[in-house]
């Protein structure tokens, strides 16, 4: 279900860095190592066996990241992200596995599409990838793709991300079909009647500059809906990039009621409210929008008690030329693999609002718990997924390794750096 | 490995708080700048009366009307106040330049950018414009109207317009009837009423009235306690089948229309132009002595002479002088 390219294997001793792993109960000063890829002895004093060695003093190392929903823009827009630039991206934001998603040009709604991307991946992926196939052909809402097809040929779960999927009808069809497969579906919750034309939150700020607005309820209404028919079918979902307190609400409810629904959310929506608009950024226009103070505190109330069990960074890259227009003209998206850990690690660990815990596994194991993933862990045995973090590394967000730069924080400082990032078994970045 | 890893170095500096002074948004501008602004366009409107109209104040710069959208008064008014200061303008609009050719704002900025204007005046359908153009042009910039956001000139002219004609601004009582969710005019105008200290009542449907912007009331007979009651336009376009915002025009005028009926005696009428005689406001209104709106437009020309002044020369302190003796 991931793939990457076959490269050496690690062999490599981390010593002395502070071993966290949420998971498995670990946060301890400690040595690993890591023999042909697997950790092979975490310990005290650990030998070399003649491996090269890191000093980990001062530094963090946990299970790396995970993400459950990037736009590598391949096929069709390979100006803005390739296989190769995307994952090099997330090695460089210490993920070790991504899942990419099907809005692409054409839509991977068929095998051969997938099968082209998992060739690509194999040539070209730095950190294992993993690719979502739509719910309808084309995403246009109507038709349910081949889904048990689909799926033998590695897709990951099922989403028409960018788009809802309109028709109640058609969500039932989708959520009784896919259960063949085993693999979830990933919704995009709107309701496009409430949204159309819209370019931010609707609130006192959109009212203020003038500019139509999303209403949080546009979101929260087709959530709710969603939870409805997955409970009336008894089958997983997932919610994508939530934003709304009343959505928040709304799966805590229905997990209280025991539909298998899961959340994720972004680092910007966890950082920023639609008071970043004031400044007509388009860096800080995205779908769904940026909302307000109290949203912001639902959502990261929702990821302390793990109503909302991940970060996913929705990377959305676009062209250069394409973000340099007016705010109301440029299309909605921002990136963030290379900024995400640092981001939420400065806005929400520095102030207390998170603990360093809770953020490592809600951008690691619970990504991959939703998926069905093997989770990074710690663990003798294990193949290494490893990230070796600096907290204390400040750092100016100026140079991307993804091949487009909109990003919500060119130019900031930050806290918190990667160090190395080891995937499968593979030092992926240092 | 494989692949070898791509550094993007780019120019991605972050926006520059730029030095150079711009009037993008009311949000901007201080009580003094707009006492400032003020008091140069009295000064210029006292130079407007003699027999050469004409001052010779910004004689070799260059202003520039770039206008993607139309408009008669605010591009007329532009272009006349920079000729009346004896500034060279250059008007481009959308129609027939090479915006028809697909061109971006980025690349018709800087190719107007390159004659090195002094000021670029911008109007444009989409929110954010100007701020962007700002953000690319070596020149000063004015925001003529962006999208539904903000139309500053406006509310200086208006603010000038209600000086002159009832005195003091403070604690004046300005009652805005009408589509304020699609109207920039309404959002620069409640920040101009607060920084002046007036109180300012929004009257209109629901569907019209966004939250949160200021004291609202659906109810029309509020605008009875007002000094002033500003109308705004109906959109046609926003009332077209399906859009819902009002179930018909018919029904908008008999609800909210502005008729000699609904208001005091004394009372002063405004309207940003163009008016839909007969929809938002009632022609024995638009053209009864109360109505400010051919004085509206006479501001128009004086204030943005003192905006480009403003922008370009700074200050109030020269302006007397120079007005003075360049008259003389």
């Amino acid at each position: 279900m991931l793939w990457m390219q076959e490269t050496e294997q690690a062999n490599v001793v981390v010593r002395g860095a502070r071993v966290v792993d949420p998971s498995e109960g670990i946060d301890a000063t400690l040595d690993v190592r890591i023999d042909d890829g697997v950790i092979a002895r975490i310990g005290d004093q650990v030998d070399t066996n003649e491996h090269r060695v890191v000093d980990g003093s001062g530094l963090v190392l946990a299970p790396a990241f995970v993400d459950p929903h990037v736009h590598l823009r391949t096929p069709g827009r390979e100006d803005e992200e390739t296989i190769a630039s995307g994952t090099a991206a997330a090695a460089a934001g210490g993920y070790c596995a991504i899942l990419g998603m099907p809005n692409t040009d054409p839509v991977v709604d068929s095998a051969s599409t997938l099968q082209s991307l998992v060739e690509a991946a194999r040539r070209d992926a730095v950190v294992a990838v993993g690719f979502m196939g739509a719910i309808t052909r084309g995403q246009a809402g109507e038709e349910l793709t081949e889904m048990a097809e689909l799926a033998d040929a590695g897709a990951a779960a099922f989403s028409d991300d960018g788009v809802p999927v309109s028709s109640a009808g058609l969500l039932r069809r989708a959520l009784q079909y896919s259960s063949i497969t085993g693999r979830p579906l990933a919704l995009h919750c709107e309701e496009p009647s409430l949204t159309r034309g819209s370019h931010m939150h609707m609130g006192r700020v959109s009212a203020e500059l003038g500019i139509a607005g999303y209403p949080s309820v546009g979101e929260s209404v087709m959530v709710e809906r969603d939870l409805s028919l997955a409970a009336a079918e008894g089958q997983q979902l997932h919610l994508m990039h939530l934003s709304a307190a009343e959505s928040v609400a709304a799966l805590r409810r229905a997990r209280e009621a025991g539909v298998r629904g899961s959340g994720e959310v972004t680092p910007h929506h966890l950082v920023l409210t639609d008071e970043a608009v004031r400044s007509l950024d388009p860096n800080v226009k995205m779908n769904p929008p940026l909302r307000s103070e109290p949203d912001r505190i639902a959502l990261i109330e929702a990821l302390r008690d793990g109503t909302i069990e991940c970060v996913a960074t929705d990377h959305a890259p676009h062209a250069r030329h394409e973000k340099e227009v007016p705010f109301e003209a440029a299309p909605n998206g921002v990136t963030g693999l290379e900024t995400a850990f640092a981001a939420l690690y400065t806005h929400l660990v520095g102030p207390g609002l998170l603990t360093l815990s809770t953020l490592l596994e809600r951008m690691s194991a619970g990504p991959a718990r939703v998926f069905g993933l093997d989770r990074p862990r710690v663990a003798t045995g294990a193949r290494a997924n490893l990230v070796l973090l600096d907290l204390d590394r400040e750092w100016r967000v100026e140079t991307f390794r993804s091949r487009s730069t909109n990003s919500w924080l060119i130019g900031e400082t930050l806290r918190g750096g990667v160090v190395m990032t080891i995937a499968n078994g593979t030092v992926a970045y240092q | 490995m494989g692949t070898s890893i791509r550094l993007v170095h780019d120019d991605l500096r972050p926006p520059q708080p730029s030095t150079r002074r711009h009037l993008l948004s009311m949000a901007d501008v201080s009580r003094d700048d707009v006492e400032r602004v003020l008091g140069t366009a009295r000064v210029f409107a006292s130079s407007l009366d003699r027999a050469v109209k004409k001052l010779p104040t910004l004689k070799g710069h260059l202003v520039v009307n770039l206008f993607y959208e139309s408009s008669t008064r605010t591009s007329s008014s532009f272009e006349l106040a920079a000729k009346r200061l004896s500034a060279d303008t250059l008007t481009i609009k959308s129609a027939g330049s090479s915006v028809d050719k697909g061109e971006s704002l980025k690349d018709t900025a800087l190719t107007l950018g390159a004659y090195d204007p002094d000021v670029i005046v911008v109007r444009h359908p989409q929110a954010g414009a100007a701020h962007f153009v700002s953000r690319i042009a070596d020149a000063h910039v004015v925001n003529a109207g962006d999208g539904k956001h903000q139309h500053p000139s406006q509310a200086l002219l208006d603010l000038y317009t209600l000086q002159q004609e009832l005195g003091s601004l403070e604690g004046l009582h300005v009652a805005i009837v009408g589509d304020v969710l699609h109207s920039r005019v309404a959002r620069s105008l409640v920040q101009a009423f607060a920084l002046m200290n007036m109180r300012c009542t929004l009257v209109g449907p629901p569907t019209l009235l966004p939250e949160g912007l200021a004291e609202s009331t659906t109810d029309i007979d509020a605008i009875r306690d007002a000094d002033v009651v500003y109308v705004l336009r109906m959109q046609h376009e926003r009332m077209q089948a399906g859009s819902n915002f009002v179930p018909s025009l018919r029904e908008y005028t008999a609800k909210w229309g502005i008729t000699p009926e609904r208001l005091t005696p004394g009372q002063k009428v405004m309207h940003p132009g163009p008016m839909n005689r007969g929809v938002e406001i009632d022609p024995r209104v638009a053209d009864c002595g109360d109505a400010l709106v051919e004085t509206q437009v006479r501001s128009g020309l004086v204030v943005r002479m003192a905006i480009l002044y403003d922008l370009l020369v700074g200050g109030p302190v020269g302006v007397r002088a120079l007005a003075a003796a360049e008259v003389a």
